[in-house]
């Protein structure tokens, strides 16, 4: 706990836990491997889902990069100034292609940052011109405020439709300055209003604004019904903010958030506090269900975490985003692992919020 | 026997009391289930509650589990310290009230 200066990435740090098999193997082994927990897969088999195979593909989860201008504690893709992947025009084109050619009717950009990618607008005014359904962009807020450049970002989102969800962990800056960096509460607070301001979370506007919030710590995240009640009430009372939904997402035992976990000695009773949290009504609405998730090199993953754990889509699905099959890809076994848990504890977790 | 009375384990084994009365045990654990739904109160407000009463009766097992259960439902740390607050100030009220009876003898004893 404590306010601090900006840490670097766990890549940057040269840390064991930068090292994808390294975190492989934390979640294999232990609790896991000694019985002391069942595994994932023993835990969906019973109920039919292993292995788990996709429904229908409809959302293309694109992270054009692992730059941010932040560098927040829990970061599962260990996000930062520092890491310079980025994806290029020609791979964009790429999915672009494959969108036009499938059934595929939600773009979803995420990063780092992902209006860091010089490439960014045109992926989005590209896809608009293309007629995707939905542009979401995950957007840290911050982003906005940190470059002159960026400032119209409000105005650019809005002309192209854009849904913008965000991060605000919580409605006090104590807590989301913790998790994110000190002073990002109040530039948070900032770009709400640039947002409310063009419209974004107004009634009647059709410009849709979403709120993320994680858990500032090792525990699992309330009923999102009734955090967003408390949200709604005290960002409009204290800063006179308006948006649209609350979505709750459990921190995913990966990368930073795992770093956290071993370093405080959480981990077991975190893994356990999910298992034990474990609804089988969750499993049917995973996200990894209807997602594709793609990293800055063209390569498809089952989900965000997935990608960051260097988990591919299944060989024989075809792994680059130029050997794109529908049928393939819908027919394939997706990856698992120990960390999947935190998709279906509870009331569920994804990228638009609970799923149960 | 363990060497302590507490283990922290043991809070995750609660449901097992119902292992020596099964019939008593389904009866409360159904009624607590009910006291901590969403009501005229909500449940983070139920959960704060929960709090102070377990630094009353200074029950481990509660505040590990309503420490949790206040952090998961939203509370705020200011909010989980007033609510500490709250249970101390009524503890130690209790107390000092009953100076007003020590009073009242002294003074029907006293000259």
């Amino acid at each position: 706990m404590g306010a601090e200066a900006m840490i670097k990435s766990l890549q940057a740090r040269h840390h064991d836990l930068a090292d994808q098999t390294t975190q492989l193997n934390i979640l294999s082994n232990g609790i896991f491997k000694e019985g002391l927990l069942p595994t994932f897969a023993d835990k969906i088999a019973p109920l039919g889902h292993f292995p788990l195979k996709p429904s229908k593909i409809e959302i293309f989860q694109v992270n054009v990069g692992y730059m941010c201008n932040q560098v927040c504690k829990h970061c599962h893709v260990d996000a930062g100034p520092d890491r310079k992947e980025i994806m290029t025009r020609e791979t964009m084109q790429q999915c672009l292609d494959v969108i036009a050619n499938t059934g595929i009717h939600t773009l979803d950009l995420t990063g780092g940052a992902p209006e860091m990618n010089p490439d960014f607008r045109w992926f989005v005014v590209e896809a608009n011109k293309r007629g995707v359904r939905e542009i979401i962009v995950r957007s840290n807020l911050t982003i906005i405020l940190a470059n002159p450049k960026y400032h119209d970002l409000p105005g650019f989102f809005k002309e192209n439709k854009v849904r913008v969800v965000s991060s605000l962990p919580f409605y006090q800056a104590a807590k989301t300055d913790r998790q994110r960096g000190q002073g990002v509460f109040e530039r948070s607070i900032k770009a709400l209003e640039m947002l409310n301001a063009v419209g974004y979370g107004k009634e009647g506007s059709g410009l849709t604004l979403d709120l993320v919030y994680n858990p500032s710590g090792a525990f699992l995240p309330g009923n999102q019904a009734e955090l967003e009640k408390d949200f709604k009430k005290e960002l409009k009372e204290h800063f006179d903010i308006d948006f649209n939904g609350l979505f709750t997402i459990t921190n995913m035992p990966i990368s930073r958030f795992l770093e956290f976990l071993v370093r405080t000695e959480n981990y077991e009773e975190y893994m356990e506090k999910l298992v034990m949290a474990f609804n089988p009504a969750a499993v049917a609405g995973v996200m990894c269900r209807n997602t594709i998730s793609i990293d800055y090199d063209g390569y498809m993953y089952d989900c965000d975490f997935n990608q960051m754990l260097g988990l591919k889509v299944a060989k024989d699905a075809g792994q680059h985003i130029r050997e794109f099959d529908i049928k393939k890809l819908e027919d394939r076994s997706i990856a698992i692992n120990q960390h999947c848990y935190g998709c279906t504890a509870g009331a569920g977790s994804s990228c638009q919020g609970t799923v149960a | 026997m363990e060497k302590t009375y507490y283990d922290p384990a043991d809070l995750k084994k609660f449901g097992n009391v119902a292992e020596f009365g099964p019939e008593l045990a389904g009866k409360f654990f159904d009624y607590y289930g009910d006291v901590f739904k969403e009501g005229a109160l909500t449940a983070r407000e139920k959960s704060l509650i929960a709090l102070a009463v377990a630094h009353t009766i200074q029950c481990p097992y509660c505040i590990d589990a309503y420490t949790s259960d206040s952090l998961e439902k939203g509370s705020t740390e200011q909010q989980m310290m007033e609510a500490v607050h709250v249970a101390t100030a009524i503890r130690g009220g209790a107390s000092l009230v009953h100076g007003v009876q020590m009073m009242n003898k002294v003074k029907k004893l006293s000259m």
